[in-house]
């Protein structure tokens, strides 16, 4: 046997818009006289039905009712995978889900999985408000798939989940809405399934469950069961997954690591080079103009080194030079230019303003038509090493806005600030790792060998 | 290890008897998940129980015995109207349960996977929680006209098949409900079609009057209604009068079993998407 645990063989799901299959008792007796008859009612039916009195035979299905949630989808997932889906809303993940879980048929296409599946596309589901926290766990429990003397066994540890201990024998009705999520996530995160299916069930609860959920998740998968797990949040996607596939309109579009997949949903179409041309520019141009005529362009966006070279790959020891070209097409009264760094989930970590600079602010109190050249250095030691994305704005208060979100990409290579240290592991997930003081201060009791005592401090 | 197919048009004949089996657990949770939560905040409670099927036959016995003053075979009212009902609200309340399981698990259904028969299914043993409250009043009742008033009712050994009736009458509203929970999930207008449905089907089976009233000649016509023959047969057992022949209550059999089949087929080609037209 191979090790492919789910096998998708051109999954597709269509469903019909607007007016559902046969409407009226008529067309059901129709529609079952062809299928009597051995002739397929689709092609026959629009003969029969609208078409009649016109040329043409107008197919009852008509294309344009269609809507393929999934088409063609193919992938195959190995044991123990823990793969992400990700696309926007309405993109299909959430239909992908409900075909694998066998909640719905698909309309064409096969998928053989190999295991007793898990899925939990809902927090709570069946859930009876009057039965209490106990009874529920015992009814959310078997639905999801679980025999009594499994939850007998996981009783305790499920309880202690929760964290509801106390409201254990209380109608759940009278629970607040954060104990509900925590006792039915509680329950779902000891399914013990071979497969587990899971849909953005972790948005849900404080910031400290959600940490917790995220942490039971990546246990499930530590075990080596096969996870896919539909999200939004790119920051779980690419911390729990070894993969991700993405859909777009129903489409897979790409299967590969979590990076990559991440990357590519969110829009990292990076200027391959370490510069920002012109070109580039405008073409990745956002903002606003209020103004009748442009004040200003930004001509060109270079990170650079100390020997003015650009690049893209920066040891964590050396300053990172952001340098920004621009004209200004009429005087500029105002002009603001700020940057900011982004990680890879999205989130601005840190960013400068040219008018923090007091020393040089008044300079860009008035810019007169022309072309200038600024410069921002990051000093050495900040960042960690990850991969960063600069964004850059630059405006003109109230008249003129120009935004470049992510316009370049750059890597900074963390080898550590103590070079006679062997490290656990330089990389890592932390974004900001500057070069900072420690200090300790102590008394000592014994000695190493516990041979005298002293009172010393170190 | 399980494997499974995912594909489209799966055989409207295909029930994976083992798959509920294994989930028996689910089953036995649902029956008592139906049982304790319907009284829940009530000040009676399983009193109710208790109190409908009492209540009902007083306001037959007032309605029916002592002002329309239908005939009761000689048959003291009471207990001829409680007979009749004991076997008929068992029915009543499978076909209700079985018939409300695809749209009123719909819920359920679109979040999570389980064999979507254990719905209906749970509604028969649940169903015959009330069936067993129902049956001890009546027995009470019975063993009362027959040892103290002293009346000229006379019990027969087929008492002893009231088990089979109990599964026919399961049978035959199970297949009832199977159907109308499939066609529910397109035309919602069942839903309201469901209660006048019960009321009809009521008055043409020999609830509040004998069969021995219907005319003879449509009597053969009468009996194809398979719940006429299970209160027919009832009746023939406690009180040892009654209208109903070897034939006709083979019939009745079939005809129940064949409404099962087709029910079940019908349920199977609708829950395979129904949640898509949900």
């Amino acid at each position: 046997m191979t090790n492919h645990v789910i096998i998708a063989d051109r999954l597709s799901k269509c469903y019909r818009l607007g007016v559902i299959g046969r409407q009226t008792l008529k067309d059901e007796f129709i529609y079952l006289w062809h299928k009597v008859m051995g002739r397929n009612p689709i092609e026959h039916m629009g003969k029969v039905g609208v078409g009649q009195h016109s040329d043409t035979t107008i197919s009852v299905e008509d294309d344009n009712n269609d809507f393929w949630a999934l088409k063609d989808i193919s992938f195959k997932i190995n044991r123990g995978e823990v793969v992400g889906i990700i696309g926007r809303n309405g993109s299909g993940k959430s239909t992908l889900l409900k075909l694998l879980s066998r909640i719905t048929e698909p309309t064409s296409g096969e998928a053989f999985i190999e295991g007793r599946v898990g899925s939990l596309l809902e927090v709570g589901t069946g859930f009876h408000p009057e039965l209490t926290g106990r009874e529920n766990i015992y009814m959310n429990g078997t639905i999801l798939g679980m025999n009594k003397a499994e939850i007998d066994k996981r009783f305790d540890e499920i309880v202690a989940f929760s964290e509801v201990e106390q409201f254990l024998d209380t109608p759940v009705k009278r629970y607040s809405s954060g104990m509900f999520v925590r006792l039915a996530f509680a329950v779902a995160a000891h399914l013990e399934p071979e497969i587990l299916l899971v849909d953005e069930v972790l948005a849900v609860g404080d910031v400290e469950f959600q940490k917790k959920c995220l942490g039971k998740m990546k246990d499930v998968a530590g075990q080596g069961r096969t996870v896919l797990f539909v999200s939004h949040n790119m920051g779980a996607i690419n911390n729990l997954c070894s993969r991700a596939l993405l859909l777009e309109k129903g489409r897979l579009v790409l299967d590969s690591t979590a990076e990559e997949t991440t990357d590519k949903y969110l829009g990292y179409q990076v200027v391959e080079s370490a510069v920002a041309t012109e070109e580039d520019i405008n073409e990745r141009m956002e903002g606003k103009i209020l103004g009748d005529f442009p004040y200003i362009r930004l001509k060109r966006i270079a990170l650079l080194d100390k020997e003015n070279n650009t690049k893209k790959l920066f040891d964590a020891d050396e300053p990172i030079q952001v340098s920004l070209e621009f004209e200004c097409l009429q005087s500029v009264p105002d002009l603001r230019l700020l940057f900011y760094i982004v990680d890879k989930n999205d989130t601005p970590i840190y960013g400068s303003q040219n008018t923090d600079d007091t020393d040089i602010a008044s300079k860009f109190s008035y810019i007169a038509k022309g072309v200038y050249k600024a410069a921002c250095v990051i000093p050495p030691n900040t960042f960690g090493g990850r991969q960063f994305y600069l964004s850059v704005q630059i405006l003109y208060p109230k008249v003129e806005h120009i935004i470049l979100n992510k316009i370049l990409q750059f890597v900074v290579k963390f080898k550590g600030h103590n070079q006679q240290i062997q490290y656990g592991g330089n990389d890592r997930p932390i974004n900001i790792w500057p070069l900072l003081k420690w200090s300790l201060h102590g008394k000592v009791f014994d000695d190493f060998m516990g041979l005298k005592k002293k009172d010393v401090t170190i | 290890m399980i494997r499974t197919h995912i594909k489209p048009n799966q055989s409207w004949f295909s029930v994976d008897w083992k798959e509920i089996w294994q989930y028996r657990d689910l089953l036995w949770l649902m029956v008592w998940r139906n049982i304790t939560t319907i009284h829940k905040q009530t000040i009676l409670g399983p009193l109710w129980f208790v109190i409908q099927p009492l209540a009902t036959t007083v306001v037959f016995t007032i309605v029916f015995g002592q002002i329309a003053k239908i005939s009761t075979d000689g048959i003291p009212p009471f207990v001829f109207y409680m007979s009749g009902m004991v076997l008929w609200n068992y029915f009543a309340g499978c076909l209700n349960g079985a018939s409300g399981s695809l749209v009123g698990s719909a819920g359920l259904f679109q979040k999570v996977y389980f064999p979507r028969l254990i719905v209906p299914i749970s509604s028969l043993f649940s169903q015959m929680m009330y069936f067993l409250i129902n049956l001890t009043v009546f027995v009470t009742f019975y063993l009362y006209y027959l040892f103290i008033v002293k009346t000229s009712i006379q019990p027969t050994l087929w008492i002893l098949a009231l088990p089979a009736l109990v599964l026919q009458a399961a049978i035959v509203g199970m297949g009832v409900g199977l159907w109308l929970s499939a066609l529910t999930v397109k035309y919602r207008d069942i839903s309201f079609l469901l209660p006048f449905l019960t009321q009809l089907w009521m008055y043409a089976t020999p609830i509040i009057y004998p069969a021995s009233s219907v005319p003879e000649k449509l009597r053969s016509l009468y009996y194809l209604n398979p719940m006429a023959s299970v209160v027919e047969f009832n009746r023939f057992a406690f009180f040892g009068v009654g209208t109903l022949t070897k034939e006709t209550f083979l019939f009745g059999i079939v005809s129940g079993v064949l409404i099962l089949i087709t029910g079940l087929l019908m349920f199977n080609r609708a829950q395979r998407t129904f949640v898509d037209i949900i």
